[in-house]
């Protein structure tokens, strides 16, 4: 749902007025010959899976992280939760921070994505101590 | 451009080298004698003349040396990129003993480190943050200034061209040259369909 309202391709940003929250249509429009069409939900559970691994190592982080920016979508806060809690158990204070200021750059324009998504973390950042970029002063040159 | 400028100086060094060994090895031959056979010098001097051209060269890389650490390609490299969040190795590798303590830090609550210490943590691990990989510099004022610099500098040549290397216009474009000309070619109907004869008008005689 989150990635039907906020896409951030050019075409997803031009509909952003006449989408609904509730569609999911963009998917479905999509032109595969062949083969199952993932939903979103299906797409946030694999990405939550990924980063829950209990013995993730840094090159799995790293390595999922860089994956995810590469989509044209912005994480759900639940793959965030599951990625910052990984950094947690990889001891990886530094990488918790980066993770925030990627979603943060990520969102491009849409400068209401950042904080619903700081808000839904709030919990989480408070359990695991993670400073937010704002926090830290380092989201100003 | 330094690096041509060793390269010239080392070959001229080189040539003094071997012109110094060529005289240091006919006195070494004179000293020693001659070896088995008489147009070559025996091993153990060739050897010589080798190691001690190689010195030479070497001395005169000392001298010439860049200050630059050769980055080693073989093995993961920091980069910044807003694509690439994670880079594949920390920042600074080579901790001090106050890094190392932090780091030891870091394992336990994050609650209990300052603001400062996390700063410290993120400068460890990244160069630049977003923002910073994102500051744009003024680059493109000194393009654009070098470049208009160099245009410049070519009207320079052509004005320098006009007056003394093109010769003088033909004759075809003085006076009322031009004028007799363009009437011939309209006495001559010249393209008459859709040319400039098609333009003019001959029964008032003037321009359509």
């Amino acid at each position: 749902m989150f990635r039907a309202v906020f896409r951030l391709s050019a075409a997803g940003a031009r509909s952003l007025a006449r989408s609904r929250p509730c569609s999911s249509a963009p998917l479905a429009s999509r032109c595969y010959s062949h083969g199952k069409v993932e939903t979103e939900e299906e797409f946030d559970a694999r990405w939550v899976t990924y980063f829950s691994k209990p013995d993730i190592d840094a090159w799995e982080l790293r390595k999922g992280m860089n994956t995810l920016m590469c989509y044209d979508l912005v994480p759900e806060p639940k793959i965030l939760d599951s990625a910052l809690r990984a950094c947690r158990r990889l001891n990886d204070l530094a990488s918790a921070v980066r993770i925030l200021e990627a979603v943060k750059d990520k969102a491009g324009p849409h400068k209401d994505i950042y904080p619903y998504l700081i808000q839904e973390l709030k919990p989480t950042l408070t359990e695991l101590g993670i400073s937010t970029p704002e926090d830290l002063g380092i989201d100003k040159l | 451009m330094f690096h041509l400028a060793a390269g010239r100086v080392g070959s001229l060094a080189a040539k003094r080298a071997t012109a110094a060994l060529s005289t240091s090895s006919a006195r070494m031959m004179a000293s020693h004698g001659h070896g088995t056979d008489d147009t070559h010098p025996p091993f153990h001097q060739q050897q010589l003349l080798v190691s001690a051209l190689d010195k030479l060269r070497q001395d005169d890389r000392k001298r010439f040396r860049q200050v630059s650490t050769a980055v080693d390609m073989s093995k993961p490299l920091y980069t910044d990129s807003v694509d690439v969040p994670l880079p594949d190795r920390p920042y600074k590798e080579v901790l001090t003993d106050a890094d190392k303590s932090l780091k030891q830090k870091e394992k336990g609550p994050w609650n209990q480190l300052s603001k400062e210490e996390k700063l410290a943590l993120y400068r460890l691990k990244f160069l630049k943050t977003y923002p910073e990989m994102r500051h744009s510099t003024p680059e493109w004022k000194t393009v654009l200034g070098v470049a208009f610099f160099f245009l410049g500098l070519t009207g320079f040549v052509v004005w320098w061209q006009k007056v003394y290397v093109f010769p003088k216009r033909p004759r075809t474009f003085e006076g009322d040259w031009p004028e007799k000309q363009l009437k011939r070619m309209l006495d001559m109907r010249i393209n008459p369909v859709q040319g400039i004869s098609s333009k003019w008008d001959y029964e008032k005689g003037q321009w359509k």
